[in-house]
């Protein structure tokens, strides 16, 4: 692999998360490093969406401390996430339904625009020379993922596969250094896994962005990862290299007590 | 066939962006223009004016209000007619109280008064949603009207609250004829929604959208939820406010706080429902045809077809045909009047062979 690992930038202490009796995070730790790609698998409920909730601060835990490049915090806002660089994609896909494909990948950068909404009922001058500037980068977005014929498009009306890679594009968009993914690849072909596959690992290669990655496929997640997390009922049962993991007998244990 | 967009191609972002892309389109509204404003004012009678066109624009403006409150920024609020109170109340007490003060100046203060209001009110909007939401926009709408019957200086203690509009003069020139009122009426409203155009077509607009549509994604990308609701309350009630007091100074000349009760609220309510939610157009749309509607039966009622609509039904025509459309609309085609035109034109452009 041509890029190179780097120093921890987000180090999640002693985690725990409750909703009413329902333990969702119990205690957990683990940290990601700068440009890797840092899978979290487990089976269905084991906490994977909640833990990726407490990174960008939808959701705040009870216990623990995380660590963002350097500051320690007891949770995270989202604002706060998006502004320090993180931006993420959702299991569910959470895209603007009554916006166009363009417009949903616009409005990942506007944390980036500096225009006020009386610049913009004005629109000629400083609105309009920001929404072109952004719109360029935005069109290198589109190229990127290869959505270049569906711009125009409402996103309600395209595929699931299409509108989870829209997703991706959103998020992209913001040029975040830390990429959170939640499950991108269920419920896609084969062909569209690949594609995906493909594009994860070209914005990992390409711009060094750090990724955390929920999937199922294990195979996939064997193939891209550096690291894996596993969680199980909310614990974490598992941390290491894929191979590693893969062979730790209460992974397999985990996994063959429930179907996979 | 003259519909077409074949050869127009779009070489920069800068085109793209146009309000109207197909050439057609922007030939078809600047002779829009030029017909409201140069045409209508010659053909139109004081009766068309002063009992259609003014209340159709004024309307429109309040129902683009709404609309970008409800239509892009997914707030329901049956409080539009009390913003529009507030509005026409302020700028009323600033004509008032402020001497010499020009009546734009007065009209801008006293929709930035409803701006304020808006915000108050739009408080809630932070913890609940939807039709709790409505609820709590209720209780604007009703509290807004008592205050200012209860406390007679805003009236100017008047009789039950009555204000009766003081002439407006803009450059020495003051608008009395039915015609010079709907010039000013007109540029008002083109110009605000002109802004409210480039507001929905730029970073506002779709920040407002993203709420409506996913508010938990879009917090995640960076967009703060109370400011975005706070800011679509408070340029909502700008636009109703500026409404209101058109409505008092170039349409009834008096009104009473009673006047914007929850049953305009909900006319304008379905004005953006019949016209289409969230588009400007469809504000249009939708008021030009709740205005026109009870005009356009009469008119049927008194000719041949009349004498066959039992009285009875005659009488209550109006309210089964809206709560039909009504239904009709929320049910089949949520975006309107608007979205009709639109596939209309989408047929046009591949019309006469359809892929
Ligand atoms: N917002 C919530 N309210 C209540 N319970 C929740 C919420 N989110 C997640 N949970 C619970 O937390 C547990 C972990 O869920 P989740 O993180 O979605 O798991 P995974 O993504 O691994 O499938 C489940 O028992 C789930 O029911
Ligand atoms: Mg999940």
């Amino acid at each position: 692999m041509a890029r190179e690992i780097g120093d921890v930038i987000l180090d999640l202490q002693n985690i725990s998360l409750r909703f009413g009796g329902v333990k969702a995070l119990t205690d957990i730790s683990f940290d990601v490093r700068e440009h890797e790609i840092r899978a979290i698998i487990g089976p269905n409920g084991a906490g994977k969406s909640s833990m990726l909730n407490v990174i960008n601060g939808v959701y705040h835990p009870q216990e623990g401390t995380i660590v963002f490049r350097g500051q320690e915090r007891r949770e995270m806002e989202p604002h706060m996430a998006a502004s320090q660089g993180i931006a993420r994609t959702f299991q569910n896909i959470a895209l603007f339904k009554g916006m166009t494909v363009l417009d949903n990948i616009m409005t990942g950068r506007n944390l980036m625009m500096k225009t006020n909404f009386l610049h913009h009922a004005m629109f000629w001058g400083p609105a309009q020379r920001e929404e072109i500037e952004h719109r360029k980068k935005v069109e290198e977005v589109i190229d990127f993922l290869e959505i270049q014929n569906i711009r125009k498009t409402p996103v309600g009306r395209l595929p699931y596969g299409l509108q989870k890679r829209v997703e991706l594009a959103r998020a992209l968009a913001a040029e975040p250094s830390l990429l959170l993914l939640d499950e991108p690849m269920a419920g896609m072909n084969v062909e569209e896994k690949q594609d995906m596959c493909r594009f994860v690992l070209d914005v990992n290669d390409q711009f060094g962005t750090t990724i955390v990655l929920i999937e199922h496929d294990m195979g996939v997640v064997m193939d891209i990862s550096d690291r894996v997390v596993v969680l199980d009922y909310g614990k974490k049962i598992g941390d290491g290299p894929p191979d590693e993991v893969k062979n730790d007998p209460k992974v397999i244990e985990a996994y063959l007590g429930t179907s996979h | 066939m003259l519909y077409r967009e074949a050869g127009q191609f779009k070489a920069s972002y800068m085109q793209d962006q146009q309000i109207f892309p197909i050439r057609q389109d922007q030939i078809g509204f600047w002779a829009m223009i030029a017909f409201f404003f140069l045409v209508v004012p010659v053909i139109a009678n004081q009766y068309w004016l002063q009992a259609i066109l003014i209340p159709v624009l004024i309307f429109s403006l309040a129902a683009l209000g709404l609309n970008i409150l409800t239509g892009y920024c997914g707030q329901l609020s049956l409080g539009s007619a009390a913003f529009m109170a507030v509005g026409a109340f302020a700028t009323y007490n600033f004509m008032l109280r402020v001497d010499g003060i020009p009546f734009i100046a007065a009209l801008l203060l006293g929709g930035l008064c409803a701006a304020a209001v808006g915000i108050l009110f739009g408080l809630p909007s932070l913890r609940i949603k939807g039709f709790y939401l409505a609820v709590a926009t209720l209780a604007a709408q009703f509290f807004i009207v008592w205050v200012l019957v209860k406390f007679g200086w805003f009236s100017n203690y008047s009789t039950s609250g009555v204000i009766t509009a003081q002439a407006v003069t803009i450059f020495g020139y003051t608008f009395t004829t039915p015609e010079s009122k709907y010039l000013l009426t007109l540029s008002i409203v083109v110009v605000l929604a002109l802004l409210a155009k480039n507001m929905v077509r730029s970073s506002t607009g779709r920040k407002w959208m993203a709420v409506r549509d996913m508010d938990v994604a879009a917090e995640v990308i960076g967009i703060r939820l109370m400011h975005t609701k706070l800011q679509a309350f408070a340029i909502s009630s700008f636009y109703c406010g500026v409404a209101g007091a058109l409505y008092a100074y170039m349409y009834l000349g008096t009104v009473e706080p009673e006047g914007f009760n929850l049953d305009l609220s909900f006319r304008i309510l379905f004005m953006i429902i019949i016209g289409g939610v969230a588009s400007i157009l469809g504000s249009f749309i939708g008021a030009a045809f709740i205005v026109l509607l009870p005009v356009f039966l009469n008119i049927m009622m008194h000719s041949a077809i009349g004498a066959f609509v039992p009285a009875n039904v005659a009488a209550n025509l109006e309210l089964i045909i809206f709560g039909a459309l009504i239904i009709f609309f929320l049910i089949v085609e949520p975006h309107g009047l608007a979205r009709l035109w639109q596939l209309t034109k989408e047929k046009l452009r591949i019309w006469p062979f359809p892929h």
